[in-house]
């Protein structure tokens, strides 16, 4: 079967909208303002700041500035694009434009498509032009331009943030009823987006190299990608429609939630067969990626561990364990609790974290523990440690358990990205996203915080008696 | 051309629309009346594809409501309840729009939109900022609109509400027309009279459920019984009426004046009148009591308990 993709109907959509935002002088204005106004105050900030750190000898801090003020420039026009894309999409929905559009013989993504182009390129037309204008100014002011690679990185950073903007907002906006709820929501968008800045501005002023800067091009990337599938995945005329008014029903909620949870089970056995069963089932996509991730990030850090050398105290196995023993006794239970909480805490962290990112950042918690893993026991071989009767002493034992339960942890926090981002005609993303977490719950209860009990147990009682045995 | 078998949408818990089935052949014009919040837009809203039924089927033109989408829509006009119009655009542009969405050639684009505005009274109008339009030039704007793509199956939500008298029978006019151009319309109205005037099929709904649906005259036959029809009478009556034909009452009786309620008026009526007439009652005129559609809503809303008991 071939599928047709069309896009003549998507450009249609679009230059519709682009005229009419032309016509707009709200829209005109600022996006005239930002793109000719705002880059000659770059410049004169430029100037005088490259001046005054120059006095001091602080050339770098001078040189680092230019591409950030060029970067800056450029975000400027394309903070637009939210506004226009929160318009375009429940602006229509509240002025009842939207429904003769839904009732037209176009696909949800050639809509979708049209809209996302019509709020993306002109504030991004603007954005360049504000850039052209801040490097001719730099040329007029004889002020060395950044070079061809930070140029291309900041370029594409433009390009991608206004994406990641407004497939952000198109999000939001299935989610909104009004224009006003929509700006509520949007926060969601500007308030990340301004730390991006932030973080952006802290890998071009402090990265050692413009690979760091490529990382976060690709990050963003993905984050485009993964919004721009959420949003199609989500942007159906049901969304559209069918949401009328913005009532927090609770004990629709709660029953939703509640079915996934319970699933068809009417006993604790059946619920681990079945539903949990079910559960992990699908989970072994999201389980796969994750064990990959572990090996690779795992070996990662031990790679490290030869470009971040650390000389270990000399003293006898004898020596340190029984240093360990009196700061950390063996065999109590607050012990176990200890370690119990501090594994369910990153777990935790691990959860809030995906719940933002797609399950992405979810995995933080577990890969720095492993890459950490992994730097240590070839630290442990650089000093000539006994690594492999340490690992199978102090670390297998519960390790069995402890990493396996947390590898399933990790797995479910992906699976929420992965439900979310994934198309479900027949389902709201509230739905889904209770879908999601009744599932994620299932594999906590069921699976991950009972072995983490054990492995606790394990850690407290029975492993430094085997550490004991070997090295003691 | 419309054929719905127990359509059937939920929102969460709320039911908004329950086993709605309904028929419009080619040619036929039925008047989906209900107050507001019954499911009338949710039911038009399914049968556009823009809502996904919860259960149930439905096909326009035949094409499949959950499998051709795309199809369903190409075949549909549909006069929503909001205009939905862009202000900064004019008529022209604006239907130059929806045309290339429905993928007409420019040359036809061109013709329809000047022979729609035309037809319509807004010739003289096409290049104003519809901003700028009043309520019911909006109206007939989003009515050509929904006509533009020469479509054989029409659904049209209060096509005249908001509109001057003359305006509205442009309208009517119109939809009379499509009925002759053998396409199928769903109207949806709380005009009765307007129901009443174009509409071969009449379906009721009530908080989601088709109550009744047939043609008005056995809506009103089902609702308010058989037919009356009024004798006037030259000379005061003073004779015994004894010995009516089969299948005829008489309702109430005055001096110049007699009631009859008649079950089968065609084959009841001729003998109704050789027996007044043998009778020695000269009569003047005899005709149908008029019996609105308002009075067969009024009823059926009041059946509307009796009428659910019976459905589930």
């Amino acid at each position: 079967m071939t599928v047709k993709i069309d896009i003549e109907p998507a450009l249609i959509i679009a230059r519709r909208e682009v005229r009419d935002q032309f016509r707009d002088w709200r829209i005109v204005f600022p996006i005239v303002i930002l793109t000719l106004f705002f880059p000659f105050l770059m410049n004169f900030t430029a100037r005088q700041l490259l001046d005054f750190v120059n006095q001091y000898g602080a050339n770098l801090i001078g040189e680092r500035l230019i591409p950030f003020l060029l970067l800056v420039t450029g975000f400027f026009p394309i903070s637009v694009s939210l506004v226009i894309a929160l318009e375009s999409f429940v602006g229509e929905k509240e002025r009842g434009s939207i429904e003769p559009l839904l009732t037209s013989p176009l696909a949800d993504w050639q809509l979708y498509l049209g809209k996302l182009l019509a709020a993306t390129v002109p504030p991004l037309m603007g954005s360049f032009l504000g850039m052209g204008v801040y490097l001719g100014g730099l040329v007029l002011n004889d002020i060395p331009l950044p070079d061809a690679e930070t140029l291309l990185q900041i370029i594409i950073l433009t390009m991608v943030q206004a994406v990641v903007m407004v497939s952000g907002a198109v999000v939001v906006s299935t989610q909104a009823t009004s224009v006003r709820a929509a700006n509520l929501l949007a926060s969601f968008i500007i308030i990340p987006m301004a730390l991006l800045i932030q973080a952006e501005a802290v890998v071009m002023f402090w990265g050692r190299d413009t690979l760091s800067l490529w990382w976060v091009v690709f990050g963003l990337m993905v984050l485009a990608g993964l919004l721009i599938r959420v949003g199609l995945a989500h942007f159906q005329r049901e969304e559209l429609l069918g949401r009328e008014i913005d009532v927090l029903n609770l004990r629709w909620i709660w029953r939703n939630f509640w079915r996934n949870f319970r699933g068809e089970a009417r006993s604790l056995g059946e619920w681990y067969r079945n539903t949990l069963g079910a559960t992990l089932i699908d989970l072994r996509g999201s389980l796969l990626i994750v064990v990959v991730l572990a090996v690779f990030i795992t070996a990662i850090g031990a790679q490290q561990a030869d470009r971040f050398r650390l000389e270990l105290p000399a003293g006898s196995m004898e020596e340190r364990l029984a240093e360990l023993q009196t700061s950390f006794p063996f065999g109590s239970a607050a012990n176990v609790a200890a370690i119990f909480f501090q594994n369910l805490r990153a777990v935790l962290v691990g959860f809030i974290l995906g719940l933002f990112s797609f399950g992405v950042l979810g995995t933080l918690p577990l890969l720095a523990t492993l890459g950490l893993l992994g730097y240590l026991s070839q630290i442990l071989s650089i000093n000539q440690l006994p690594v492999v009767d340490i690992l199978v002493s102090a670390v297998i034992p519960h390790g069995i358990i402890e990493i396996p339960a947390l590898l399933l942890a990790t797995a479910a926090v992906l699976r929420i990205g992965f439900l979310l981002a994934t198309p479900m005609k027949e389902k709201t993303v509230g739905e889904v996203f209770l879908m999601a977490l009744a599932g994620w719950l299932q594999v906590m209860v069921g699976a991950v915080i009972p072995l983490l009990l054990l492995a606790a147990l394990i850690e407290s009682w029975v492993t430094p008696q085997i550490v004991l045995r070997f090295f003691g | 051309m419309i054929l719905a078998e127990n359509l059937t949408k939920h929102f969460a818990d709320f039911v908004a629309v329950q086993d709605v089935s309904l028929q419009v052949t080619a040619g036929q014009v039925l008047a989906l009346l209900g107050p507001n919040g019954a499911g009338k837009t949710t039911t038009v809203r399914m049968l556009t594809s823009v809502l996904r039924p919860t259960c149930g089927s439905a096909s326009i033109a035949g094409y499949d409501i959950v499998e051709q989408p795309e199809q369903v829509r190409a075949s549909v006009g549909v006069l929503t309840e909001h205009h939905g119009l862009y202000g900064r655009m004019n008529a022209e542009e604006y239907l130059t729009f929806y045309g290339r969405l429905y993928r007409m050639n420019p040359a036809l684009i061109h013709d329809r939109i000047a022979s729609l505005l035309e037809q319509f009274g807004l010739a003289d109008a096409r290049r104003k900022k519809l901003g700028e339009y009043s309520k019911g030039m909006r109206q007939k704007l989003a009515l050509v609109r929904a006509l533009l793509h020469d479509p054989p199956v029409l659904l049209l939500d209060e096509p005249t509400s908001a509109m001057d008298p003359e305006s509205a029978r442009v309208v009517r006019d119109a939809i009379r027309g499509l009925r002759w151009e053998r396409r199928a319309v769903i109207l949806c109205t709380h005009n009765l009279a307007e129901a009443e005037q174009l509409a071969d099929l009449i379906a009721i709904i009530r908080k989601g459920r088709i109550l009744f649906n047939d043609t008005p005259e056995r809506l009103k036959q089902l609702l308010l019984g058989p037919q009356e029809y009024e004798a006037a009478l030259e000379t005061p009556l003073h004779t015994d009426l004894s010995g009516l034909p089969p299948g005829v009452t008489l309702k109430s009786r005055e001096e110049r004046r007699l009631v009859f309620q008649v079950q089968t008026p065609q084959s009841a009526n001729p003998r109704l009148l050789r027996f007044l007439l043998d009778s020695g009652v000269q009569v003047v005129s005899f005709y149908p009591l008029q019996r609105s559609l308002e009075d067969a809503y009024l009823r059926a809303v009041s059946l509307e308990g009796v009428v659910r008991d019976r459905q589930n």
